[in-house]
């Protein structure tokens, strides 16, 4: 019955794979979570492309955000949670004995559901990945590094006067640019972000979907969310959980338009969720 | 008799009209057509219990504390008053022989003096004891004719009664802050007297403390006042020694209870932590006089500082440090812990690791709790007496060497106000003086903490 799965999902990722153009950056193979003794996530395996928007999407509670936070082991702050299968970033596992957490987030950044700035200055929120991972040499480079930030994120026209201001005084949407700003300081390779826009209003949300699709063409991108809109909009490949399950994984105009499943159907018709 | 009797009778009538309206409520109920009220019995109780007897209780508090110098008055016009001596204890003490065996406190008065004024007294106080019940009856029976005329079955009686509890509730707040008011009170007007003795110049600046409470009052030494060696050991003491202990001990068991601790460990050391602030600071104070003090002396000379006293700022100060970190801790644990999970998710997420997350994020963002907590300790730590009474010494020492004996402002106080003290007496006066300074240090202290720990709150809501 598992391997039976194992096959099943392996065999969707492989067919979304066949088209893409290069090695995948996140492989994950047979993935199971466990909180305690309930199992969150059950043998989900799917493969993450650099240059693309990976959207999960499913009903409340189906392991989506799980899921993602396996990816960057954010689940390792969670004391009784626990991470089977393999998950390979680049070809290396990342739940290695030898994987150094730091540099492993460091790689794959996130963005969270709610706006976080830190309590501290527009520039101070930027300048904190760099500085702590040593990557700017003396303050010209960190300004640059943060002036560049600013710009990928959208958000250098509006703060370029106020960069001493606290990041907490931003609107939601500027915030969660910051956020954004914050997450693209340290040049990473992957973006997660859980539900990145379920805090804003639509204006805001337009302007965060606005720059998923620019961000784009330098990262992989897996964003988790609730709107099937804004995964049909954003994204290039959906995954459709349920249950702790992958149901469905494919092509975006696939998943949306023709279905395999009867659930995937349901779901993106309103039947439920 | 006894000033007493009016307050028992007040409770006792408003028993009696608590027990009425909830009897009469009770046939109300049992006659009403549905068998319902528009309030429960028992908030007809209370309706009537406090109408009753509060304004009457509230009405004997009063009169408890004011008849005695109606009666005092009362006695002073009698005939038999006219041959009191003017002034001084002497009078007092007749007064409260004559008092003494008026109340049956006494069998029988030594002097004639105090005889003579034995049965004004008596009338005095059995007159004064009828008023005084006299009027809680009144008031008494206005309550209840007020409260029953009201009690029928579709009278709100709970939404009154809910007033008066918010009125008894608001007494009850005040009593505090009127005590407070009364005790600043105090040390103005004494304060005042002793800086019409001795010049406030020399008393906040001068540099050497030894008033002698042997010298002539009515023209005192003003160079023996100068209290900057006591404001000076207080500060080094309690603000210096101690928070170089508590600070750092304290800040970094938080981080490590609120940070790494496995939840059933943290079940367990809080609570120690917690007992350390309840133990009495006279054990304390023991402590530092018998462990500490002399193992610094020892550590002293062995060092080859020869002439180490066994009383030391830094026995205190360390003690104190200690006694102190539960205060500091507890509220850093707080505030760290109310730093929103998502600050610390989005710092590690960028890649920090715990440490760099907890020196960089949480404890800048908690930073107003914090400090809050430690203008608490300090205010607490200053107004400590015990401890330095018995570890540092009585002597004021102007120096910054921590191995010597020094002595702060409250140990001074207790000094001045124990033992042979006049009140009329400069040494004796400046306690309260002492008192002063440090109540204001002490409450400018608490309001900066209360300041910065309501924006801290204001950050995250």
């Amino acid at each position: 019955m598992v391997m039976e799965q194992t096959d099943l999902a392996g065999g969707k990722s492989l067919e979304a794979e066949a088209d893409a153009t290069s090695a995948p950056k996140i492989s994950a193979k047979g993935v199971s979570v466990f909180y305690g003794d309930k199992k969150a996530i059950d043998d989900v395996s799917i493969n993450v492309h650099t240059e693309h928007v990976t959207a999960f999407i499913g009903p409340s509670g189906c392991g989506k955000s799980t899921f993602l936070r396996t990816l960057n082991r954010m689940n390792d702050t969670i004391p009784s949670a626990r991470v089977e299968g393999t998950i390979e970033l680049d070809g290396e596992d990342i739940y290695h004995s030898g994987m150094d957490v730091v540099q492993l987030r460091a790689r794959v950044g996130m963005v969270f559901q709610k706006p976080n700035p830190f309590p501290k200055s527009i520039y101070e929120n930027i300048a904190y990945g760099p500085r702590i991972h040593g990557l700017a040499q003396g303050k010209n480079e960190l300004d640059q590094i943060v002036e560049r930030s600013l710009h990928r994120a959208g958000l250098w026209e509006e703060v370029k006067d106020r960069l001493e201001d606290s990041g907490t005084a931003l609107s939601g949407g500027q915030q969660q640019r910051l956020c954004i700003a914050r997450a693209i300081a340290v040049d990473p390779e992957v973006i997660l972000m859980d539900e990145p826009c379920s805090a804003l209003d639509p204006i805001a949300t337009a302007k965060i979907e606005e720059l998923i699709d620019e961000l784009r063409g330098r990262y992989a991108i897996v964003i988790v969310t609730h709107s099937m809109q804004q995964a049909a909009r954003v994204s290039q490949r959906t995954a459709f959980f349920h249950l702790g399950n992958l149901v469905e994984y494919g092509h975006t105009s696939d998943i949306f338009t023709n279905p395999r499943e009867k659930k995937t159907q349901d779901y993106i018709t309103g039947r439920y969720g | 008799m006894s000033s007493a009797i009016p307050l028992l009778l007040a409770i006792g009538l408003g028993l009696a009209g608590w027990l009425v309206a909830r009897s009469r409520a009770w046939k109300f109920k049992r006659e009403a057509a549905d068998g319902r009220l528009a309030s429960l019995p028992n908030y007809h109780a209370w309706y009537a219990g406090l109408w009753v007897g509060l304004p009457a209780f509230l009405w004997g508090a009063l009169w408890s504390v004011i008849s005695d110098n109606l009666i005092l008055q009362h006695v002073l016009s009698s005939s038999g008053a006219t041959g009191l001596p003017a002034f001084g204890m002497r009078r007092d003490a007749i007064i409260n022989e004559a008092r003494n065996v008026a109340t049956g406190a006494a069998d029988r008065a030594l002097s004639p003096e105090a005889q003579a004024l034995v049965e004004p007294f008596r009338e005095a106080i059995t007159l004064y004891t009828w008023v005084g019940i006299a009027i809680v009856l009144i008031l008494a029976v206005i309550g209840a004719a007020w409260a029953f005329l009201r009690l029928k079955p579709d009278f709100g009686a709970r939404t009154r009664v809910e007033k008066g509890v918010l009125f008894v509730l608001f007494v009850a707040s005040l009593v505090a802050i009127l005590t407070t008011f009364g005790i600043f009170l105090t040390l103005i007007f004494e304060t005042y007297r002793f800086f019409e003795m001795v010049s406030p110049i020399d008393f906040l600046f001068g540099t050497h403390w030894a008033p002698d409470p042997m010298a002539n009052a009515q023209n005192p030494d003003g160079s023996r006042y100068g209290a900057i060696p006591l404001f000076w050991g207080t500060i080094f003491i309690g603000a210096i020694i101690a928070m170089t202990v508590a600070i750092p001990v304290g800040l970094m068991s938080a981080i490590y209870l609120t940070q790494y601790a496995p939840a059933k460990l943290r079940s367990w050391i809080k609570p120690a932590l917690e007992i350390l602030a309840g133990v009495p600071t006279v054990v304390y104070g023991y402590f530092a006089a018998l462990t500490i003090a002399p193992a610094i002396r020892d550590i002293a000379i062995s060092v080859g500082i020869a002439n180490a006293s066994s009383e030391s700022a830094l026995a205190a100060g360390l003690v104190m440090g200690v006694m102190i970190i539960p205060f500091v801790s507890s509220m850093a644990d707080d505030s760290i812990a109310a730093v929103p999970q998502a600050m610390r998710d989005g710092s590690l997420a960028m890649g920090a690791t715990t440490n760099e997350t907890i020196r960089r994020v949480l404890v800048p963002a908690a930073l107003p709790g914090i400090v809050a907590g430690i203008m608490l300790a300090v205010s607490r730590a200053i107004g400590e007496t015990m401890i330095v009474v018995m570890a540092a010494g009585y002597a004021a020492n102007l120096s910054g060497n921590p191995l010597e004996a020094m002595t702060t402002v409250t140990v001074q106080i207790v000094a001045m106000l124990t033992g042979e003290a006049s009140l009329d007496h400069p040494a004796t006066l400046s306690a309260f003086a002492l008192g002063f300074v440090l109540f204001i240090i002490t409450l400018i202290l608490n309001v900066i903490a209360l300041r910065v720990v309501k924006r801290f709150r204001e950050a995250y809501e």
